[in-house]
């Protein structure tokens, strides 16, 4: 992990005079979540960050290059087929007309052309928005730490020594960077309006670097089926302003339970639909450990076990 | 004795599969007993169950695929509307039973609908359009069919005894493993797919074996029409394909039974080897479907434009382009699990390259209608609809195909209504095409032509109430696969998505509706000339049914469009062909063994499943027993008399020859 520019860690900023301000502000925006869910839809095509944006152009660009082939095609479909029914006497009939040579240049050019300039853009858009790749940013990035479990999300703030579950509260601003793991099955980390999703996948780290332009709170999801709490695992995201950020830091660091080897085994047991809560400690090696695996796996269901006939199903 | 199995399998507490097993219980006993007091049993066992005529496996091929049809639409149903139900709440479906049926509807709709129609088209059409007298490997091929049916009956059995995988069409470790899925549905997954796999990759060396080594007299390979140009295409994917398949549930199943470690969290398994192995069979897989449709609908647009297909010797090299491009792509599955730019970037653009070649055949049907009198029968407005649909398929394709949009649109219900908008509006279009422009050749009768119009109609309308709601969810963000949601924005068109369905659905009862009153009216919808459509391909050249041995003798070929250019002679010279010297014919005997060896798979396959170990012993004892007692058969063919052969072609010609005498009269 590449160390962070020499600075004050962020528990050593002086957050005190900030602290009612965000202390409000926090109750607020829990009040005002599902309204502003409502109102912004978690829209692939209403981003808020840069990595959506450039994601977004992208997919208008390229659907415009190929509507610009497709609709004279459909439109020339029907055209044909209406034109040269059977029933229509002006229309000329060419029982043996099979083949043109100037035809077949322009059915192999326009695709061809075309796949090209999109291969074009393809390949340069794959390597501007690569997940693993930093942000320009004069700010240092937020390294946030992500674990899916069966059926929740564990965000671990590594430098801030807190962590959260089904919550994710990032400064506006700041680039992000994630990186990714998995407590038990496959998933996918993905917050519509900020772009790019990635898989967590156990035994292994995937990097995924995402920000929020301005304050506001999206929907974040699992986008790759998990099992019987899946659709359940979704969490809120709250990109607040710095300050903000940092006071809900200090405030979190207050309540809750700690997070560490004996409390994540119990939080890695099947669960659905499960409410956010806050960690105010966090073991700073346990990602670490999750991702070499010194904590095992996540248990999967449990009863009927050694030997159930149909897999158990789960309360809800 | 019985292994896991116990009462306690049977779900008594619910009663939705219950009361549908029942239903489907009361059908099929109702069927079988009319079938036993009709006395048709002796009949249907030797002219059909045991048969090794490729048409008569085509048939049941096609019947199969319809049948497990309305099973996967029924499933489609469920989810349709429990989404349209689960906006904040549970809806009706508990995601314990709402995840088989997602994992059931894509594994039937593939496996069990979508290769079964285009194995029994190709089964039915292609030896006819060869001018031959039956696939290479007879037996083998009613082998395959009824392996096929074996891995029906098993994904249909887990619906009251036990459960199926609640792990989506492709189960993915590590939530496929014992570890995550304990019961007995991921095992009934693999083991269907595993029996009927047997039975594909048969069909596979079967049909490659065939076109390639057997042929009518100068039917070279510029001269074989196009939809045996795509049934080799196919063939090669599924030979080269499936052991890909085959090997990596191996490898799961090791994994499950034994303690393997190939795809688990622990002891160095590794899950993305399952996505790169599953992909690489993955792929290939769309284009086994879809190039025997490509086919189909190269012989509709050309015969009912009234021109030879465009540019022939184009669309053969695009459709092996195609065959061979189609593995160079699989990861474009997962561009979103973290392998760098530069991997991306090369699988997106070859992932593009594919919608050259596609583009180019789609071009050449462009102008195949060019200069024709199109027909609008309903096999060319299946085309038509195709052609429309097909087009903006591919175009969501190639957007999933460039990695930062997928990013952004992977897994999502974008992604859902692309692949139904490509498999739908490509394969389904053409199995339907298909059906209907040669079920007079394999029946004798014409499709009620209105009927089928007005439920081409319901099916495209339906299809873009259904998909294009999808599309528009996908960009809202929405996953695929969830069981409930909380955004009120996505429910309005998942309301419309669900009617969709409903559209669709009265297309598949007018389907039905078509079937039955054709039967009913087949006297006036009867085809005498065994060329009703006025073909260009051989299948046309013989009568509606074919008789077993299909050709009397067999046709000598002198150009492309080989009955085209039979006819044009005929018209030339105002006569038929010269009455041919008929001789006896010899033809494969009819055989039990695909039958029995798939009843002994069925009870393996159940008896894996459930740990039963002495049933499986006993099971694979039996299929091995009935392979042996076929391989020590003594007699293998049965003669056709010369003057069985000339009776039965000399009514044949009589009926071309009064087509001949009113074209002539009618210019």
């Amino acid at each position: 992990m590449p160390a962070k520019p020499d600075g004050l860690p962020d528990s050593e900023r002086p957050w005190q005079l900030l602290r009612s301000t965000g202390a409000r502000a926090r109750r607020s925006a829990g009040i005002m979540a599902p309204v502003l869910l409502t109102a912004c839809q978690p829209a692939v095509l209403d981003p808020r960050g840069p990595i959506g944006i450039a994601e977004k152009t992208l997919l208008i660009d390229s659907l415009a290059i190929m509507l610009a082939i497709v609709v004279p095609t459909i439109a020339a479909t029907l055209a044909f087929a209406w034109w040269f029914r059977a029933s229509n006497p002006r229309a000329i009939y060419l029982p043996n007309f099979e083949y043109s040579g100037r035809i077949e240049l322009i059915v192999w050019s326009i695709p061809l052309l075309t796949i090209i300039l999109l291969g074009g853009v393809a390949w340069i858009g794959s390597h501007d928005l690569d997940p693993a790749k930093p942000l320009a940013s004069k700010t240092p990035a937020l390294e946030v730490q992500v674990v899916s479990l069966d059926w929740k999300w564990l965000f671990i703030y590594p430098r801030q020594g807190v962590a959260s579950v089904n919550q994710l509260v990032v400064p506006a601003g700041v680039p992000l960077h994630f990186s990714l793991t998995s407590a038990s099955v496959m998933n996918a980390f993905f917050i519509p309006q900020l772009g790019s999703m990635i898989y967590t996948m156990n035994g292994m780290t995937t990097q995924l670097n995402l920000q929020a332009d301005a304050p506001g709170t999206f929907l974040g999801q699992s986008s790759h089926y998990s099992g019987d709490g899946f659709s359940g695992m979704h969490f809120e995201v709250r990109a607040v302003p710095s300050e903000q950020f940092d006071a809900w830091i200090e405030d979190t660091r207050k309540t809750g339970p700690t997070l560490d080897a004996a409390s994540y085994v119990e939080l890695t047991k099947q669960s659905m639909n499960t409410s956010p809560f806050t960690y105010r400690a966090a073991d700073a090696t346990l990602f670490q450990q999750i991702v070499t695996q010194q904590l095992p796996p996540g248990p999967g269901p449990q009863s009927g076990r050694p030997h159930p006939s149909v897999s158990p199903r789960t309360e809800y | 004795m019985l292994g896991k199995l116990t009462w306690a399998a049977i779900p008594f507490d619910q009663p939705i599969p219950l009361i549908a097993a029942a239903l489907v219980g009361v059908v099929i006993i109702g069927v079988l007993a009319w079938v036993a007091l009709k006395g048709w049993l002796p009949y249907l066992w030797r002219e059909w169950i045991t048969s090794v005529d490729h048409k008569r496996i085509g048939i049941m091929y096609i019947l199969l695929a319809m049948v497990m049809l309305l099973r996967g639409f029924t499933d489609a149903i469920m989810m349709r509307s429990q989404q349209a139900l689960s906006f904040q709440s549970q809806g009706y479906l508990p995601p314990e039973h709402y995840d088989q049926i997602f994992s059931a509807h894509g594994t039937l709709m593939i496996f069990f609908v979508a290769m079964p129609f285009v194995i029994g088209l190709m089964n039915f059409v292609m030896p006819l359009q060869l001018g031959i007298r039956d696939v290479a490997f007879p037996t083998l091929n009613s082998v395959s069919l009824w392996l096929t049916a074996t891995g029906a009956l098993l994904v249909n059995i887990s619906l009251v005894v036990g459960e199926f995988a609640r792990t989506g069409w492709l189960p993915f470790p590590p939530l496929s493993e014992m570890t995550y899925s304990p019961g007995v549905g991921v095992d009934y997954y693999l083991w269907a797919i595993q029996i009927s796999g047997v039975g594909t990759l048969l069909t596979g060396i079967n049909f490659v074996t065939t076109v390639l080594k057997i042929h009518a007299p100068g039917m070279t390979y510029m001269r074989m029409p196009m939809f045996c140009w795509t049934t080799l295409a196919s063939s090669l994917l599924i030979v080269a394909a499936f052991p890909i398949l085959t090997a990596t549930l191996a490898m799961l199943l090791l994994d499950r039974y034994l303690g393997f470690h190939f795809f688990t969290n622990e002891a160095g398994g590794n899950v993305m080897m399952f996505m790169n192995l599953i992909w690489a069979w993955g792929h290939p897989e769309v284009y086994i479907l879809i190039l025997p449709a490509f086919g189909i609908f190269s012989e509709v647009i050309s015969t009912f434009s009234r021109k030879p297909l465009f540019n022939y010797r184009t669309m053969v090299i695009a459709t092996m382009a195609i065959c061979i491009l189609s593995f160079t792509v699989w990861l474009h599955h997962f561009f979103t699990m973290g392998a760098g730019a530069d991997v991306n970037a090369i699988f997106g653009i070859a992932s593009m390259i594919i919608a050259v070649p596609t583009g180019v055949k789609v071009f050449n049907w462009l102008f195949t209608m060019y200069g024709g009198r199109v027909v609008y029968s309903s096999p060319m407005l299946w085309s038509l609809g195709f052609m429309v649909t097909f087009v903006i398929g591919g175009m969501t394709g190639v957007l999933l195909a460039m990695p930062p949009v997928d990013f952004v649109l992977h897994n999502s219900l974008f992604l859902v209504a692309h692949f139904h908008n490509v498999i739908i509006g490509g394969v389904l279009f053409g199995a339907f095409a298909g059906y209907t422009y040669w079920f007079p050749k394999a029946f004798g009768f014409r499709l009620h032509e209105r009927l089928g119009k007005a439920s081409f109609w319901c099916w495209v309308i339906g299809f873009y109430a259904a998909f294009m709601p999808l599309y528009v969810l996908g960009l809202m963000g929405m996953t695929r696969r969830m069981q409930h949601y909380d955004v009120p924005a996505w429910r309005p068109w998942l309301l419309i998505a669900a009617g969709g369905a409903a559209i669709i659905l009265v297309g598949i009862i007018l389907q039905i509706a078509q079937l039955v009153v054709s039967i009913r009216r087949r006297d006036a919808l009867r085809d005498e000339t065994g060329d009703p459509w006025n073909g260009r391909s051989l299948e046309w050249a013989t009568s509606s049914p074919p008789p077993a041995f299909n050709f009397a003798v067999l046709p000598h070929v002198e150009g492309e469009e080989a009955y085209w250019g039979i006819k044009q002679r005929a018209r030339q010279q105002a006569k038929l062909a010269d009455e041919p010297n008929y001789a006896a014919i010899e033809m494969p005997r009819n055989s039990p063994t695909g039958f029995i060896c798939a009843f002994f798979a069925t009870f393996m396959g159940f008896a894996l499943i459930w740990h039963i170990w002495w049933m499986v012993a006993l099971a694979a004892l039996g299929a091995y027993a009935t392979f042996v007692v076929f391989a020590w058969r003594d007699r293998v063919e049965y003669v056709i008399p010369a003057d069985v052969v000339a009776r039965i072609d000399r009514a044949n010609r009589s009926a071309r020859g009064e087509v001949l005498a009113r074209m002539q009269t009618s210019p």
